[in-house]
């Protein structure tokens, strides 16, 4: 298969088309066989993207699997992945039936329902695989459309506002980023990203409009970027969006948001930012590290307060996202390692909260943490799986959350001690809100007559849950799945960006 | 061996959280208890097998991230052999117990399944510890450190109904978090400087890191004090050292047997285990050396004069614990690591013993735990209550003053206090004096209080206590056999005689060491000459392997290390008589005064606490602990988050951002059209339009080249 990477990609679209164009009616059945084709095509696309995991050399640092030709208008279509980018899209693969198979409840306008999610997939598949600036761009802002309808259309009462609230943040962060590209194909003359890695950006001083921008070009288009991605990952103090979408949003939106949208953000740092402007993120790395930890303690003190346990998880996840961008820039080993992996534990671990909220948000259509409180007396398996993935998001060793935190702070603490001291005290506040909630959710007598008949899960949820715990404790237990396969590819992103460093301050020099 | 050792806790936790299901719920409590005294068995046998050559065992890859690279692994020295016997012995005795004190638990219903659960959870607890005890590196050590914590919120937690345990489970948790905050910055500061976390490489690195100043936060710092410091805070939290102690009473929430286990036996001695472990590197560091005797001697005071007033016969035990590990730390500070995990052993004996008594006297007397219900228990539960006074005795250290014969206590605690005087910091030595004192007084005290005077509180309790079953007894009996002999059969190994020491934890000659210590340390001909007369060709020998070794940075051979001028052990046997004397006559004088306050006039502490209002209130709430931290941490941490909340996200950053934004857009949006689809279509419009722009542009300049 030489174009394995555009069938895994394209495959879900396929599935939307038939679903759009063959499929009619609105009874039971139909939405039954809407479900059925969008999981078979989930699944399907899973088992064909196992022949890109199996079939990717980790000792290859280069990009594998690349396909390329001419497409419209003079674009080119080119795909490929190395070893950091292979992992984003297996984890694609791999959640979306979970995704799926979690919204087999919906009853309203189901085959819409799926075609979006099937077209989501498409979508961040391209962002991951996509190795042409405008085909990335393309992907990376079309991937906003879907999303923005799942949340717009089946998402709670004051949808509305989030939709717009998370289309707005994430596109104007976009607007420049194009800027930035077009400046870019000026300047380089290609849209290739892998002639863009080896591209030197000029990081001499300019002067624009009367300030002196040391780093030049480099710095123009690295924070340009980085208003795009800050706002994916999102990094405060650009996430307020956040909460308000994951609140508004379906379970299936919120898994597909937190567990994949947000590592958008990291990706791009890695496959943009890091490469082609090295001198630009030598010089803007301490304040990024500063703002990645403000956000582990801020979002972590904002978590600690709230009374609606989907806001909460996602200022959880706003401070995870912290290691990630702190990780990302200490440029080391450590750092970067743990930044990757945590943002694959995180896809797994937060997917996994939010099925949780999920659950008993089906059955008492509230997230109001107060409306709850003793469920472990009528879901004793419900209390297990929501335990144990409450322990993996504080980063309890043995499951994947440790790996990366620690991966991360090892990181930090060679580049700066006050960042890993800070960034440290996140397992302190993780473990107060996430134990709270807990508490406060399961523990205790069931009082609330409105609790008495709640049911344990279905076998369907349980289904469901299986392999988020088997891979959180699997990656927890043995994180060379994953640190094998990123490893060659960080060690070749630091050594070029290492390399350039010099150079390039010779230069800026000058 | 070992690994049979360490995964039949596994299985048995699984059996008993899974298994159960299939098998019944007898069988699988019957089956993890059998899989503990099988590991307690094997322990047992490694332990008196062991020939002193530290083991290393390779289970499978773990981390590997550039030149970090850490392995599950299993590491068997001394120091592992000691903690294999006392985490199984106890854990295997308490599975036992638990049979009977957990078949009707009033705090479930009949149709609750909870007892499968129970022995899960001890056996998670057991392998937790495992793993941290046998770890090869500081990781997998961590991984046991907080797995043991997991395990100790899910027992603290257990009866989940009730309120109050989940409040105390949450607090054991956290509060230990602030010391694995500590620890995880420790071990990042050691795989910075040594770049590595295995123990052999640490351990190599000791002289190195005396030697180097690390930039930590504001300014320069000695590595070795610096990291030392950082990983005793993790040892503080665990072993609930003065700061981090307010867990450990509320811990007391659990069920018994998790009390014995967890909270007095195992778990909370992993501190003093992590400071011995490291003694490569404390030695380097006299500083945290200093630092960790004063705090343990200030816990092992304090902790004693709360228990003197406390009323519930658990707590009592649990403040007892608190003060009895601030002795522990003393020696481990001290440098005298052998009297360390000497107290450490006995201690595990007697305290477990004593908190299964005393969950046999909570079982007799209906779940009552307040001693103020309870008095002239002695002939309702006779064996209990000699159980009890043979743990009293042992705790309080009686013995034969100058010799070597008495019971566990006074051998090991004696072993303490002598190397805190021979340590030279006479603050320590007297704080645990009078912590001997008043351990006396609170020890007796409880027993007064239980089996003797009048029988107090509720009649039908009393009318109806009875003895419990065998199941349970057999346990605290097979315990107080190492409350009795425990100490006189390792004084030897442990303290008493040098070189039964020395061979003990197979420690390298003592010439040896001062020649790899003088080589490393380019002082190698001073230390020559002392020794050359003497031992010419040794030392010639001595010299070439481990100086050698030294400078190439091998790790020190043995368990635990001492540095060339770490006497304090010669020094303690050769402390002055009175010194010798002094725990004993602090005992019995704490004995004489509970006997007067509550045998001979038993109305006297009533009339102390009217008559000193202020300090009776002061200890009897804890010296206010968990007030201050109340007010200094909970709340305004919660008022901050509440106020970034709603003033910073809320107010600031929405305000703003969404002002800006949600101002223009729409503005945007009604040129294109209709409210809400005309926004899509905007989006849709200008991304399509900067696409064109770009494309035209590529199409007609080809590019900027």
């Amino acid at each position: 298969m030489d174009n394995v990477l555009s069938i895994v990609t394209f495959l879900p679209t396929m599935a939307a088309l038939v679903l759009a164009l063959i499929l009619r009616g609105e009874d039971a059945v139909a939405q039954l066989n809407a479900k059925r084709v969008a999981l078979l095509a989930t699944v399907v696309t899973f088992v064909i993207s196992l022949f890109i995991l199996f079939g990717f050399d980790a000792d290859n640092t280069g990009f594998q699997m690349v396909e390329e030709a001419d497409w419209i208008m003079g674009l080119k279509y080119k795909m490929g992945v190395d070893g950091i980018s292979v992992l984003f899209v297996m984890l694609t693969t791999a959640l979306m039936p979970l995704v799926i198979w979690s919204a087999w409840d919906v009853k309203t306008r189901v085959k819409e329902y799926m075609i979006a999610f099937l077209l989501l997939e498409t979508l961040m598949l391209g962002v991951f695989c996509a190795l042409d600036l405008m085909l990335f761009y393309l992907f990376f802002e079309a991937g906003l459309i879907p999303m923005f309808l799942i949340i717009g259309i089946w998402g709670g009462k004051n949808r509305i506002y989030a939709a717009f609230k998370f289309f707005l943040y994430t596109f104007l962060g976009s607007v420049l980023m194009l800027v930035a590209m077009v400046a870019m194909y000026i300047d380089a003359g290609t849209t290739d990203i892998v002639q863009l890695m080896a591209h030197d950006f000029s990081s001499e001083t300019i002067q624009v409009l009367g300030f002196n921008i040391i780093g030049g070009f480099q710095t123009l288009a690295f924070l340009a970027f980085f208003a795009s991605f800050a706002v994916k990952m999102p990094m405060w103090p650009v996430h307020t969006w956040l909460p308000d979408a994951h609140v508004q949003a379906p379970t299936a939106g919120s898994v597909v948001l937190a567990a994949i949208l947000l590592k958008m953000g990291g990706y791009g740092f890695l496959r943009f930012s890091l490469p082609m402007f090295p001198v630009a993120s030598a010089n803007l790395a301490d304040f990024i590290m500063v703002l990645s930890v403000i956000a582990i303690v801020y979002a972590s003190l904002v978590a600690l307060v709230q009374s609606d346990m989907k806001k909460l998880i996602a200022y959880s996840s706003v401070a995870h996202m912290g290691y990630v961008t702190a990780g990302i820039f200490t440029f080391n080993q450590q750092g970067l390692d743990g930044a990757i992996f945590q943002m694959i534990s995180h896809g797994f671990v937060s997917g996994a909260l939010f099925l949780c909220v999920g659950v008993i948000y089906d059955r008492m259509h509230t997230r109001e943490i107060d409306a709850f409180g003793g469920l472990v007396n009528k879901m004793p398996a419900y209390a297990l799986v929501f335990m144990f993935f409450t322990m993996a998001n504080i980063g309890l060793p043995g499951t994947s959350g440790f790996i990366g935190e620690f991966l991360t702070i090892l990181g930090m603490f060679q580049a700066n001690t006050w960042i890993a001291l800070v960034a440290a005290s996140g397992v302190i506040f993780s473990a107060c809100y996430a134990l709270w909630l807990y508490r406060r959710v399961v523990l205790g007598d069931l009082i609330k007559e409105s609790l008495k008949t709640i049911k344990d899960m279905t076998p369907r949820e349980k289904w469901i849950f299986a392999p988020l715990v088997a891979m959180t404790l699997l990656l927890g237990v043995y994180p060379a799945l994953v640190l094998d396969l990123i490893g060659p590819s960080v060690t070749a992103l630091l050594d070029n960006y290492h390399a350039a460093l010099p150079m390039m301050a010779d230069v800026a020099t000058h | 061996m070992e690994t049979i050792i360490l995964f039949a806790p596994l299985v048995g936790a699984l059996v008993g959280g899974f298994g159960w299901r299939v098998i019944g719920e007898k069988p699988a409590q019957y089956l993890t208890t059998g899989l503990l005294f099988l590991a307690a068995i094997l322990s047992w046998i490694v332990f008196l097998t062991f020939d002193g050559t530290t083991e290393h065992v390779t289970i499978l890859r773990w981390i590997e991230s550039g030149s970090l690279s850490v392995d599950w692994g299993i590491r068997v020295d001394r120091l592992t052999t000691i903690m294999l016997i006392v985490v199984n012995t106890v854990s295997a005795l308490v599975h036992l117990y638990s049979l009977g004190y957990m078949a009707h638990d009033e705090n479930f219903g009949d149709d609750e399944p909870y007892r499968a659960r129970f022995f899960a959870y001890l056996s998670l607890f057991t392998f937790t510890m495992l793993m941290l005890v046998t770890s090869d590196n500081l990781i997998q050590m961590f991984f046991g450190w907080e797995g043991v914590g997991l395990a100790s919120y899910l027992l603290i937690g257990f009866y989940i109904k009730k309120p109050s345990a989940g409040a105390a489970s949450m607090k054991a948790f956290i509060v230990n978090r602030v010391g694995d905050f500590g620890f995880i910055l420790g071990m990042a500061g050691l795989f910075l400087l040594t770049d590595s976390v295995r123990f052999d490489d640490v351990f190599a690195a000791g002289p190195m890191l005396a030697d180097t100043s690390l930039h930590f936060l504001w300014t320069e710092w000695n590595a070795a004090n610096l990291l030392a410091f950082l990983l005793f805070v993790g040892a503080m939290g665990k072993s609930a050292q003065l700061f981090l102690h307010t867990w450990l009473p509320d811990a007391m929430e659990g069920p018994t047997p998790v009390s014995a286990l967890i909270h007095a036996a195992t778990m909370v001695t992993a501190g003093v285990f992590l400071v011995c472990r490291m003694s490569p590197i404390f030695e380097y560091a006299p500083q945290t050396q200093m630092f960790v005797i004063y705090i343990g001697a200030t816990t092992a005071f304090f902790a004693a004069t709360v228990g003197l007033v406390q009323n519930d016969i658990k707590r009592v035990i649990a403040y007892s614990t608190c003060s009895q590990l601030g002795y522990m730390f003393v020696a481990a500070g001290a440098g005298a690591y052998g009297p360390a995990m000497f107290h450490l052993l006995t201690h595990a004996f007697f305290k477990a013993m004593l908190f299964l008594g005393a969950g046999s006297v909570i079982t007799a007397m209906h779940h009552e735990q307040d001693m103020r219900n309870y008095g002239n228990l002695r002939k309702k539960i006779p064996f209990t209550f000699w159980m009890m006074i043979i743990g009293t005795l042992a705790i309080t250290g009686v013995g034969i003053p100058l010799t070597h014969f008495g019971f566990a206590g006074f051998l090991s605690k004696d072993a303490i206090v002598e190397s805190a005087y021979a340590s030279g910091v006479g603050y320590a030595f007297w704080m645990l004096v009078i912590a001997a004192l008043f351990t006396s007084f609170y020890s007796w005290r409880l027993i007064f209080m239980t089996f003797f005077g009048k029988a107090r509180g509720d009649h039908h309790a009393h009318d109806h206590a009875h003895e419990s079953p065998l199941v349970m007894l057999v346990p605290i009996g097979t315990l107080s056999l190492g409350a009795i002999f425990g100490g006189m059969i390792w004084y030897n190994s442990f303290f008493g005689d040098h070189d039964k020491f020395t061979e003990f934890f197979a420690l390298p000659h003592h010439a040896e060491v001062e020649m790899a210590e003088g080589h490393g340390e380019g002082s190698g001909e001073a230390a020559a000459d002392t020794h050359a007369v003497a031992a010419d060709t040794v030392a010639e020998t001595a010299t070439d392997t481990h100086g050698e070794e030294a400078t190439h940075g091998m790790a020190p051979q043995g368990a635990i290390f001492l540095a060339a001028d770490n006497t304090v052990l010669d020094d303690a046997h050769h402390a002055p008589t009175w010194v010798k004397v002094s725990p004993f006559i602090a005992m019995v004088l704490g004995f004489l005064i509970a006997l007067w306050f509550y045998i001979w006039k038993p109305e006297t502490p009533a009339k102390l606490a009217k008559s000193q209002p202020v300090a009776y209130q002061f200890l009897l709430n804890k010296w206010y602990f968990d007030e201050l931290y109340n007010a200094i941490f909970v709340r305004p941490v919660l008022a901050l988050g509440r106020f970034l909340w709603k003033r910073g996200d809320e107010g600031t950053i929405d305000g703003g951002i969404n002002g800006l934004a949600l101002g223009i857009v729409p503005f945007f949006t009604r040129l294109a059209g209709r409210a809400q689809s005309g926004f899509i279509f905007t989006y849709a419009f200008s991304m399509v339009l900067g696409i064109v722009i770009l494309v035209t542009w590529m199409s007609i300049g080809g590019g900027a080249h």
